[in-house]
């Protein structure tokens, strides 16, 4: 079992190692340079979960999704999805992502439509082109997010809570059974929030495990099952509720209210600088594409 | 009837038809991947490619290998080359494609001022489109078919690889074979349109007919519609008047594409800089 996890697991859904396992990362240690972006960390979670992730700018989020997906390659440790190496994972389609709305280039001529239509795109053949199922899949991923009116507009010509339904919705068209979100309510509207976060509980109660990395603290114990306070490594993982305990954020966020470490036994986990990790992040981000695909989450 | 005889006249000479049957291909597949390149953002690669196949045809020449092979070696070493230089010195991106293209291309001048043979230099350089022999044309058009086979077989991989790539990477595509194989694409067809414009100028053709469509459309499907179509109608157009007025032609083609982009930057009627410019002034009046 992970060290780290904190002992007051909600016990309705123990997310240990078994037939419900849907994510599984273990010891998973990354380097930028010289720079120690992610140290050891390991997470289980349980199929049907939500998930909220949290920690502040730099402190490893973007580079654990990386790791999910293998677009890049940990040092050690390794990852399972649904028992699976990401490999395999994402050749039998299981591995969804929605990105952050910086890396997507608005003016690209593709319309909201094709967007979706790109979830399907590991179920076609040579060419890509969409059969009537994937067809009607897109539809109904687009209807369910309340975009099949827009459908046919360029993507750069919906507001950005729309923007991010669409993507949301190109997972569920995908039927992703991980669906890794990357900051999904960064300047998006309310309704567009609760819409989202309608869409993520209907699909965790169809059996999709969600990871939704967010600064949303507020939303977060309606939003999800549980949380991950990630520093570099997993300081906790809890129901939201004991993630958002103040002196627990603090460990991750440097808030300190009292000015020294609220909980001696992790005291030595103390916050550090995430500068450094934000910068090596953002320039390896230009890479991930270009990172080894053929990572199969083996410790190497 | 007058102008049919205009248009009739050029093709009694056999010279001219090969010249615009080898136009018409050369600028149709080099109109589709200039839309890629353009959103992309590979022009820059594009030029570099296209420069830095010249030593690989050159050698291709003197060992009696088909052009395409050594236009291939050499286009993927000019990019490995690239990348190298960026990844492992302080030397940016564009200052290593600098380098890398104009050395390749000069060892490739260097080659062709030593290699014995009929292909003069300046025809390398600002093409040859009235000389295409017959052999020539075959060439071009098994080449330039050869690219529009994949093209029209992959295109909503490309697509998906320019939009999102780690979308493309985490549903089990590969990114870096999809961005291979275009970079493969590019080199076959750089030596297709070396003959018809020059080395000097193919880049024109790469990167013109895809950005103009990009100014007048917001789908991917008429992109690859528009970009052809303006690329076909340039080169058509560039040949006539050369003919007609005994200009250069490949100058002529890349000229007609200068401005036909001229015109479609400042007309196009959502992005071009007059709408726009109309569209600014509506607004702050009604404000």
């Amino acid at each position: 079992m992970n060290s780290s996890r904190h002992p007051h697991q909600p016990a309705a859904h123990p997310p240990g190692p078994g037939a419900s396992t849907a994510l599984e990362v273990r010891n998973v240690t990354v380097r930028y340079g010289s720079v120690l972006a992610l140290d050891e960390a390991s997470a289980v979670i349980g199929r049907g979960r939500i998930c909220g992730l949290v920690g502040m700018n730099g402190a490893g989020k973007s580079t654990l999704f990386k790791s999910i997906v293998g677009s890049l390659k940990p040092q050690s440790g390794s990852v399972r999805i649904a028992g699976l190496p990401p490999a395999k994972a994402r050749r039998a389609g299981l591995i969804g992502y929605v990105p952050q709305a910086e890396t997507v280039d608005w003016d690209f001529p593709i319309t909201v439509r094709e967007v979706v239509g790109t979830g399907r795109y590991g179920r076609t053949g040579i060419t890509r082109r969409l059969t009537r199922t994937d067809q009607d899949a897109v539809e109904a991923a687009l209807a369910r997010v309340e975009l099949s009116e827009l459908a046919g507009r360029q993507i750069g010509q919906l507001s950005g809570g729309q923007r991010k339904r669409a993507f949301v919705a190109r997972g569920l068209a995908q039927g992703a059974s991980v669906l890794l979100l990357d900051e999904p309510f960064a300047g998006v509207d309310k309704r567009s929030e609760q819409m989202i976060s309608t869409v993520l509980r209907e699909a965790a109660d169809s059996g999709t495990t969600i990871v939704v990395s967010t600064h949303d603290l507020h939303a977060l114990p309606d939003l999800a099952d549980e949380a991950i306070l990630l520093m570099r490594r997993v300081l906790l993982h809890d129901s939201p509720a004991e993630v958002l305990r103040p002196q627990n954020l603090a460990l991750a966020f440097g808030l300190d209210p009292l000015g020294r470490p609220t909980d001696t036994r992790r005291a030595d986990e103390a916050p550090a600088d995430g500068g450094a990790v934000a910068e090596a992040e953002a320039a390896a981000a230009g890479d991930a594409a270009a990172a080894d695909e053929n990572w199969d989450g083996e410790t190497r | 009837m007058n102008i049919l005889h205009l248009l009739a006249d050029p093709l009694s000479y056999e010279f001219m038809t090969r010249a615009l049957i080898a136009a018409v291909m050369v600028s149709i597949v080099c109109a589709l991947l200039s839309c890629w390149l353009v959103l992309i953002g590979w022009s820059l690669m594009g030029d570099a490619v296209s420069h830095a196949v010249l030593p690989g045809v050159v050698l291709a020449y003197v060992l009696d290998l088909p052009f395409a092979i050594g236009a291939l070696v050499f286009g993927f070493l000019a990019v490995i080359l690239i990348g190298a230089v960026r990844d492992t010195s302080r030397v940016k991106e564009d200052a290593a494609i600098g380098i890398v293209f104009t050395t390749l291309f000069a060892f490739g001048i260097v080659l062709v001022s030593v290699t014995p043979s009929d292909t003069d230099l300046m025809h390398i350089i600002f093409g040859n489109i009235l000389g295409v022999s017959r052999q020539d044309l075959t060439q071009i058009l098994i080449l330039t078919i050869a690219v529009l086979l994949v093209v029209l077989l992959k295109r909503r991989d490309f697509t998906l690889y320019a939009f999102d790539p780690t979308h493309a990477h985490a549903i089990g595509m590969s990114p870096r074979l999809i961005g291979a194989v275009m970079l493969a694409l590019l080199a076959v067809t750089a030596v297709a349109t070396l003959q018809i414009v020059g080395v000097v100028l193919v880049v024109a053709m790469l990167i013109i007919p895809g950005a103009s469509a990009y100014l007048l459309t917001n789908r991917m499907s008429m992109m690859l519609i528009i970009a052809p179509a303006i690329s076909v109608g340039c080169s058509l157009i560039g040949l006539y008047i050369s003919y007609y007025a005994d200009t250069a032609s490949g100058g002529m083609i890349v000229l007609a594409q200068g401005f036909v982009f001229t015109l479609v930057y400042l007309f196009s009627p959502r992005q071009g800089v007059i709408a726009r410019q109309l569209k600014r002034r509506r607004l702050r009046s009604a404000l």
